[in-house]
């Protein structure tokens, strides 16, 4: 029943949002349906709700990280979108909103899923659900960012069923008994699973999620359709769109686990976890666009959740944590990055310099997320990251860490040159009808949200959360859920 | 597994490589209808044990959907914007003929060194298969047309679905429903998109489409 | 006695069939394209009306340019005896599939020899091209020969386009069908790699090379390349004929090789030749297609 509610009720909060004619009111449909989605998920944090259907759904501490992220995520980006609508009244809203409440419904569907096959479908739904997001400006620019997206998504998606596919095969010692994608008999029958096709499995459900996680080296839609799309559609891809994808890595991971195939996963997620930092760093110095900057730390961070779930457990537990906390902070940048784009009409670095003179509030919040992202204290980022460090060098793996810290130097470095020149300096022409545009209370107040939650998680880890971390860390590798 | 269906099967991938040496894009809108004719009657060929109305639902589904419906949803693009050929594509035709042969020898070699089930250890299918998806791919990446892309994709898709096809008699069928969604809702998205970008470029090339880069 | 008729047969196919054959494919042209066309056996007319004729031999031109035609029709006849033409090969062994690549290749290069001893500039064109396109061809053939020897376990063309019922041998049977079709239309110079019509040098593979010949030397080149086109086919029809009797097979051999002229005169009358520059691609198709159909045989 509320997995019912979890996904029906964004969905036909979505069909509603394209009934309604007005433009004005559609967007208040956003903050509705989030307020409801995000009493569901609170109800959930009290007590744990049980398997339903055939066990093809049920919440577990990692389904429960996810969708707790993605509710908190779409609840302050729902009222950033009110104000946001209103200011692009030249834009019909119809499809933006229907669209956002079906990538809510679509991502709760893949975090509440115990069976490979409906967390595929789900993943489906959300990347054609994110399209229209991306095309949002109807210009040339975001049409070949959306065709680049749809394009290497769908590319994702199907190499993502061919893994699921091969999943089943690798099941085929079961004969018939049990579902063989059901993640929990595939758990309880490990042992006995096909290893050659089970690895392949593996590589696939990488590469394919991997895609549309944005890892390297499939990450090439990413700078395209995180730069064109507004910076609301950024701050969700980039925070909640990526985390499905990666949860389902992660359940592909629970099952190589539990097959005894922990060494081999773990190697292939370091490696290509390193491999996307390592792309990051390169692309991210001398970025002239700041949102496209945006884009490839989303990239370095894919990377570094990749490479925390490699080093075992501690680093699962750290890597778990950076994904709420890179969602969190990444909330921050889009959604700042987004009102700066604005306040100048420009993303470049030609065009905007000193955004703390003509919109100082946003450009406050973007050097603080700044500093927060590249992993300073006291933000939470840097625990996460901190974490990650010391569960390299606990497990003897030097290198893997000084490639990691060396990694992070290079990418603050870059990303500091392209940030520090846009909040500081003298803007370009000053006139004032533009900059009147700069600060408005509800676009504002919904990155303070994001910062404080920052801010907040870095300072004190609820026992709560540590306990749903520690539990999630411990499915990863090979604990019983 | 009978031969009718191994012919089915060699057909397939004889498409595919016909696929990579062709330039005419109506051309190859046909000829990947044809492929999906092919894949829509294949299931009623492997299944010796006789159909249950799922399997026979899906064969027509399959085969109205990648035979009749997304070819026709190219062939209305391509006719709205006026092209014809592919221009000489990133990997000429014969060096990608050459390496589709390649793909087929290697998805052959892999396919004998997996562990395949009893089953099908005879047939066809998984080599074939991945030889479909490996050419798909190929061509995906080596062409610049927007339709080429998707006709690559297309055949990329095609291949998993033989893929599910061998597993079919274990996995339930939601999956190959969602198989079926998944392609027409994006063959029609991204015809949707095709339209878009004739009108904004005149041509749907995507080597156009260079303006976003680092 | 059964060896008389045998040769008999064999010596009845080898004269009426090249020009009858060749007479049905323009025959079928004819009728697509609405007209009523030369009688079938107008080739046969054309080579005997050569035959009386002299020769005439351009001062520039040696020995070799008088060995091409004598050489290349004397291949094809050597080729032929080990084709079942009248229901078995005159001669067999194990190897001869080998031996017929190889006649036929010898065949091939008197005739460019002897094109590219006239020192003419589009006699030497059409050798390049029709070396090119040879070298793309032969590979196909021997593919798809391997195919077949994989299948049948032997290396005898008699054996080897036996009908065969094997695990997985339509498959492969098809493909090697498939892609010795294009190799036939390649090396026999139809439509859509050549255009045996077509006078215009610009744009001819093998006739351009056979200009400078004429009269005796122009009948046997052509008598040759008609026994050439027929040698093909007729391995084409082994592969499709299901097993029968002996005494069946002549007549179904001599009507599918009518069949076959149809086919190809539909072909030629549904397609304009291919650019040049394509035909290599066309030839690099049925190279994959005979690999595959090998890949097929050997899993």
């Amino acid at each position: 029943m509320i997995y019912l509610l979890l996904v029906g009720a964004p969905l036909l909060v979505g069909l509603l949002a394209l009934v309604v004619d007005s433009d004005e009111r559609r967007p208040w449909l956003l903050p509705f349906g989030c307020t409801i989605h995000a009493s569901i998920v609170a109800a959930c944090w009290k007590t744990l709700p049980g398997p339903a259907m055939n066990g093809w759904f049920r919440i577990d501490d990692l389904g429960l990280i996810v969708l707790s992220l993605a509710s908190v995520m779409f609840l302050v980006c729902s009222v950033y979108c009110l104000e946001y609508l209103r200011l692009r009244k030249e834009r019909r809203n119809r499809l933006f909103t229907a669209c956002l409440s079906f990538i809510l419904a679509s991502v709760s569907l893949v975090a509440v899923s115990r069976h490979m096959g409906i967390l595929w479908v789900g993943m489906e739904a959300a990347t054609l659900a994110t399209a229209p997001l991306v095309y949002f400006n109807h210009n040339e620019k975001s049409l070949e960012a959306t065709w680049k997206y749809l394009m290497m998504g769908s590319l994702g998606i199907g190499l993502a069923l061919l893994g699921t596919f091969f999943l089943a095969l690798a099941a085929i010692p079961f004969e018939g008994r049990g579902d063989p994608l059901l993640i929990d008999t595939l758990l309880s029958r490990a042992g006995t699973l096909s290893l050659p096709w089970l690895k392949g499995a593996f590589i696939f459900l990488l590469v394919g999620y991997g895609t549309k996680m944005g890892l390297a080296p499939l990450h090439s839609w990413k700078p395209d359709a995180y730069g064109e799309s507004p910076g609301v559609a950024g701050a969700i891809l980039a925070g909640v769109i990526t985390a499905c994808p990666f949860l389902g890595i992660l359940r592909a991971f629970q099952i190589c686990a539990a097959a005894g195939l922990s060494e081999f996963a773990q190697g292939l997620l370091v490696m290509i976890g390193l491999l996307s930092m390592a792309t990051a760093a390169v692309f991210i110095i001398g970025q002239r666009d700041f949102k496209r900057m945006l884009a490839y730390s989303s990239v370095e961070h894919m990377g570094i959740l990749a490479l925390g779930v490699g080093l075992g457990p501690a680093g699962s537990f750290a890597a778990l944590l950076h994904l709420i906390n890179n969602g969190l902070t990444k909330g921050v940048l889009f959604l700042s990055a987004g009102n700066i784009h604005r306040a100048f009409g420009g993303k470049t670095m030609d065009h905007v310099r000193g955004a703390l003179r003509r919109a100082p509030i946003s450009a406050t919040l973007f050097l603080l997320g700044f500093v927060a992202i590249t992993g300073s204290p006291p933000f939470a980022p840097f625990v996460s990251e901190f974490s990650i460090l010391r569960a390299a060098v606990d497990g003897h793996r030097f290198g893997v860490a000084l490639g990691f810290v060396g990694l992070l130097a290079v990418i603050f470095i870059g990303m500091a040159t392209t940030v520090l020149s846009v909040v500081y300096g003298i803007p370009p022409n000053s006139d004032s009808e533009l900059s009147a545009q700069g600060d408005s209370p509800l676009m504002i107040a919904a990155p303070m949200v994001f910062m404080a939650l920052v801010v907040f998680l870095g300072l004190w880890l609820p026992g709560r959360l540590t306990a749903v971390l520690s539990g999630a860390a411990r499915l990863l590798n090979g604990g019983a859920s | 597994m009978g031969q009718l269906s191994q012919l089915l099967l060699a057909f397939i991938v004889f498409l595919s490589l016909y696929l990579l040496g062709s330039s005419s894009l109506t051309g190859c809108i046909k000829i990947v209808a044809l492929q999906g004719m092919c894949l829509g009657v294949l299931p009623l060929t492997v299944r010796a044990e006789g159909f249950h109305p799922q399997g026979l639902l899906l064969a027509a589904g399959m085969f109205i959907l990648k035979g009749f419906a997304i070819p026709w949803v190219l062939l209305y693009a391509i006719r709205e914007v006026k092209i014809r050929r592919e221009m000489e594509p990133m990997i000429g035709y014969i060096p990608s003929l050459l390496i589709g042969a390649a793909l087929i020898g290697v998805s052959f070699a892999l396919a004998e060194r997996l562990p395949v089930p009893a089953g099908l250890r005879t047939s066809l299918l998984i080599p074939v298969s991945l030889a479909t998806v490996m050419m798909g791919m190929l061509m995906m990446i080596s062409r610049f047309k927007a339709v080429s892309q998707v006709i690559g994709y297309l055949v990329f898709e095609n291949g998993v679905y033989l893929f599910g096809l061998a597993i079919a008699y274990q996995v339930p069928w939601i999956i190959e429903m969602g198989v079926l969604l998944d392609v027409f809702v994006a063959v029609f998205v991204m015809g949707i998109i095709i339209n878009h970008i004739a009108r904004a470029f005149d041509s749907i090339s995507t080597e156009k489409l260079t303006r976003l880069s680092d | 006695m059964e060896t008389l008729k045998l040769v008999a047969s064999y010596l009845v196919m080898l004269v009426f069939a090249p020009p009858v054959m060749l007479g049905i494919i323009t025959k079928t042209k004819a009728v697509v394209a609405g007209r009523k066309g030369p009688p079938v056996l107008q080739p046969l007319y054309d080579t005997l009306k050569l035959l009386r004729k002299g020769a005439v031999y351009s001062t520039t031109t040696t020995w070799m340019f008088r060995l091409g035609p004598v050489v290349s029709l004397a291949a094809v006849l050597a080729a032929s005896s080990l084709v079942p033409l009248s229901g078995t090969p005159l001669i067999s062994f194990n190897g001869d599939a080998i031996l017929f690549v190889y006649l036929l290749a010898l065949g091939r290069f008197v005739t460019v020899t002897a094109a590219l001893d006239t020192g003419s500039s589009f006699e030497g064109m059409g050798a390049s091209r029709e070396v090119a396109f040879s070298s793309l061809a032969e590979p196909a053939l021997i593919l798809a020969f391997a195919s077949l020897a994989y299948r049948s376990g032997e290396l005898s063309l008699a054996r080897m386009f036996a009908p065969h019922g094997g695990p997985g041998s339509a498959a492969s049977a098809v493909l090697a069908l498939g892609s010795l079709f294009v190799v036939l239309l390649a090396e026999n110079s139809r439509i859509p790699v050549d255009d045996p019509n077509t006078h215009l040098e610009l744009t001819m593979i093998h006739e351009v090379m056979v200009l400078d010949h004429g009269g005796p030397d122009l009948a046997f080149i052509l008598h040759g390349a008609g026994l050439k086109l027929v040698l093909m086919a007729s391995l084409l029809v082994w592969l499709v004929l299901p097993e029968m009797p002996v005494a069946g097979r002549v007549g179904s051999l001599v009507l599918g090789l009518a069949a076959t002229a149809v086919v190809i005169g539909l072909v030629e009358s549904s397609m304009a030749r291919l650019r040049l520059i394509r035909v290599p691609q066309l030839l690099v198709a049925a190279i994959c297609a005979a690999t595959f159909g090998l890949i097929l045989t050997l899993r």
